[in-house]
């Protein structure tokens, strides 16, 4: 803004961005589509601090003292139960959405860190089965590439009943990136903008839903554990009905959760925030006697070692990042800024995964820009930064006085504003108050 | 000759267990007393009797021989078929042959709602009426329904192909009749001949995508004004 209008006040409600939308809204008479997840201000997993160990505490040491980070999911059900080395788990992120290479560097990233990776809504490619030792089959409203066979050799499968990013909404995946051998994993005509359903075809309920969990472990033989994902608009009666119909492990993901084309309106305004959703969650699984042993996987928003142990530190047994995972392979890499800039974004600002144009070479399919993405390199840039999200988890919970990152707890925690305190029931930094506290 | 299996004897798990086992045979399953999951996940070539009627997704991502239900079936029956064939002599509930791929399925009597929901290249026959939502955003295969069809036929559908002899109550978004044409009336022809039904092809009607929901409708009022009259438009 230029000096000459400083005597002049920005409208708040009518700001430029809003302006922008409805110029642009009025030119084109659709609504916009865009990936990414919700970028407003949201009360955040930052609105909450560890309180760290002190006289009434004892810390472990930083270097020396083990803190475990191991998980396992489907124990006591399922033959082969998952093993995780760490904490963090890859999320559902489609061949399609994403290029083969992408999918590939998940796999390597994950794999080399000792964690799963999850297909998407468009089946299971040779890429990332050949790539990842631990991968989630994603069972999907629109069965885009369902096949027993792949059930078969996948490690888990979550059955997707919504996404962050869109609760209650299906996927969508836009002409430009329908390429023939997107269409024809899908069944669909290339080129078209495809809509997926939002429902699943053949179950409506969690009296279905548990019969499907049935069917689904029968045509496997019982081998691998079912996770059931869901968008967090209803955590606490969600969690209770997916532990009902039968899941080894739940999948909340909050609202900032990514998405590679969805309508705007729909990433901003459906859903709460990840903060909200975990206590939620983990008072389900509480009440029913299953906190811990049915596990819960956070998502939507993870960024930080800090946001993994406030997680877990909430009740989650695990978290999965998607739009982190794509920022450490190289999306919005600043080296690409002029070719963000000539899309008419920047780097740091690219959001039009739905386009096919992605400079960095992961959100597209594309076969020159995809070729830009080495998914070896890719894959060693996730492992160092799942490397980093483990190491800053144990530090935090070594410095609680935790043996193992999953010993975190809320009373770890404070929070620094009074929405952070009620949503998370810990007390507000300084007082003893939990908003919203019985007694 | 034909191994039975008591189903008031064994448990679901031993059943798949035995049918995922076993390379080639017959099997006779007794007393399903509308057990769910019955007989999912075949990949060998077995040929499977069912004496009564099954609960849920009886014969679910099935992949090769034949699940026959000498009943009625429940919701999705056959889901996700791959190929081979599943038939149920009597009716089947909501979902039958939801997303299959390949093979056959069929019904000699009714259908629920939403059968042949997001086929993906299966081909259905079904001897009785299907319910509403029949081939909702069907995708590709046949559904050939000698009777009639409910509400909303076809909505939104994109490659599948639909052939009905009765009434059909309404058409769903998107979904338009089109013409019976020679090749059509050979498919019709063998689909009847492959379910072993009996019915003149041309008494048919075809439906299908009007193929309008394919892609977004995007105005762009600025570019036209740019470029001005004989512009791109």
């Amino acid at each position: 803004m230029t000096s000459d209008t400083w005597h002049q006040r920005e409208s708040y409600s009518f700001d430029r961005n809003t302006i922008a939308e409805i110029r642009r809204a009025a030119n084109t008479g659709i609504y916009r589509i865009r990936g990414w997840g919700a970028k407003r201000v949201l009360p955040t997993l930052d609105d909450l601090v560890f309180l760290g160990a002190s006289m009434s505490r004892y810390p472990l040491e930083g270097y020396r003292e083990a803190c475990g980070t191991d998980v396992v999911i489907g124990e006591g059900r399922a033959e082969h139960p998952v093993h995780l080395d760490i904490p963090v788990t890859i999320a559902g992120m489609s061949f399609g959405s994403l290029s083969s290479q992408a999918k590939e560097a998940l796999g390597r990233g994950a794999s080399a860190a000792g964690t799963s990776t999850t297909t998407g809504d468009g089946g299971m490619t040779e890429e990332e089965r050949g790539h990842s030792t631990k991968l989630v089959y994603q069972y999907l409203p629109s069965r885009y590439g369902m096949n027993p066979d792949d059930l078969r050799r996948a490690d888990a499968i979550e059955v997707v009943v919504g996404q962050g990013a869109k609760p209650g909404g299906g996927g969508m995946l836009l002409g430009q990136k329908i390429t023939e051998r997107v269409a024809e994993m899908r069944t669909l005509p290339v080129g078209i903008d495809q809509r997926s359903a939002c429902r699943h075809p053949d179950w409506t309920g969690p009296d279905d839903l548990a019969i499907k969990i049935i069917e689904l472990r029968e045509i496997v033989d019982w081998r691998v554990p079912i996770y059931v994902k869901l968008g967090a608009a209803r955590p606490y009666y969600d969690t209770a009905l997916a532990v009902k119909a039968g899941a080894d492990a739940v999948v909340v993901d909050g609202m900032q959760g990514g998405t590679a084309a969805t309508q705007d309106v729909f990433i901003e305004h459906v859903g709460i925030p990840t903060l909200a959703a975990i206590p939620e969650a983990v008072r389900a699984l509480r009440e029913l006697g299953a906190h811990r042993e049915v596990k819960l996987i956070a998502a939507g928003g993870i960024r930080s070692g800090a946001d993994v142990a406030k997680a877990l530190a909430l009740g989650a047994d695990v978290v999965s990042i998607g739009t982190a995972a794509l920022i450490a392979l190289g999306d919005n890499d600043p080296a690409y800024d002029a070719e963000y800039r000539a899309l008419g974004s920047a780097a740091g600002f690219w959001e039009d995964y739905q386009d096919g144009t992605d400079p960095a070479g992961i959100t597209t399919q594309d076969p020159d820009l995809s070729a830009r993405l080495d998914p070896v390199i890719g894959g060693r840039r996730l492992a160092n930064y799942l490397q980093v999200l483990t190491l800053e988890t144990q530090t935090l919970a070594r410095a609680c006085g935790k043996s193992h990152v999953l010993n975190l707890e809320p009373e770890d925690l404070a929070a620094l504003t009074v929405e952070a305190a009620a949503m998370a029931g810990v007390p507000l930094a300084g007082t003893g108050w939990i908003p919203g506290a019985s007694s | 000759m034909s191994t039975a299996i008591d189903l008031a004897e064994v448990s679901l798990r031993q059943l798949n267990q035995v049918l995922h086992d076993a390379d080639s045979g017959g099997f006779d399953v007794l007393n399903p007393r509308g057990a769910h999951a019955v007989a999912c996940g075949i990949t060998t070539d077995l040929t499977v009797e069912v004496a009564g009627s099954v609960g849920y997704y009886c014969a679910g991502m099935h992949q090769a021989g034949t699940v026959v239900v000498n009943g009625n079936s429940g919701p999705g029956l056959a889901e996700n078929i791959m190929s081979g064939t599943v038939r149920t002599t009597g009716n089947a509930s909501m979902s039958a042959a939801a997303t299959g791929c390949g093979g056959l399925v069929v019904i000699d009597g009714d259908a629920g709602a939403r059968c042949g929901i997001s086929m993906k290249g299966v081909d259905i026959v079904v001897g009785g009426s299907i319910g509403h939502m029949g081939a909702f955003m069907a995708q590709a295969g046949n559904l050939v329904v000698l009777g009639d069809a409910g509400a909303d036929l076809g909505d939104s559908i994109y490659e599948a192909i639909l052939y009905v002899r009765g009434e059909v109550e309404s058409l769903g978004s998107d979904c338009v009749e089109k013409e019976m044409r020679p090749e059509n009336l050979a498919a019709v022809g063998h689909l009847l001949e492959a379910a072993d039904m009996t019915a003149s092809p041309a008494d048919f009607r075809r439906y299908g995508s009007e193929r309008r929901l394919y892609s977004f409708h995007v105005d762009d009022i600025d570019t036209e004004l740019a470029e001005g009259p004989g512009g791109t438009r």
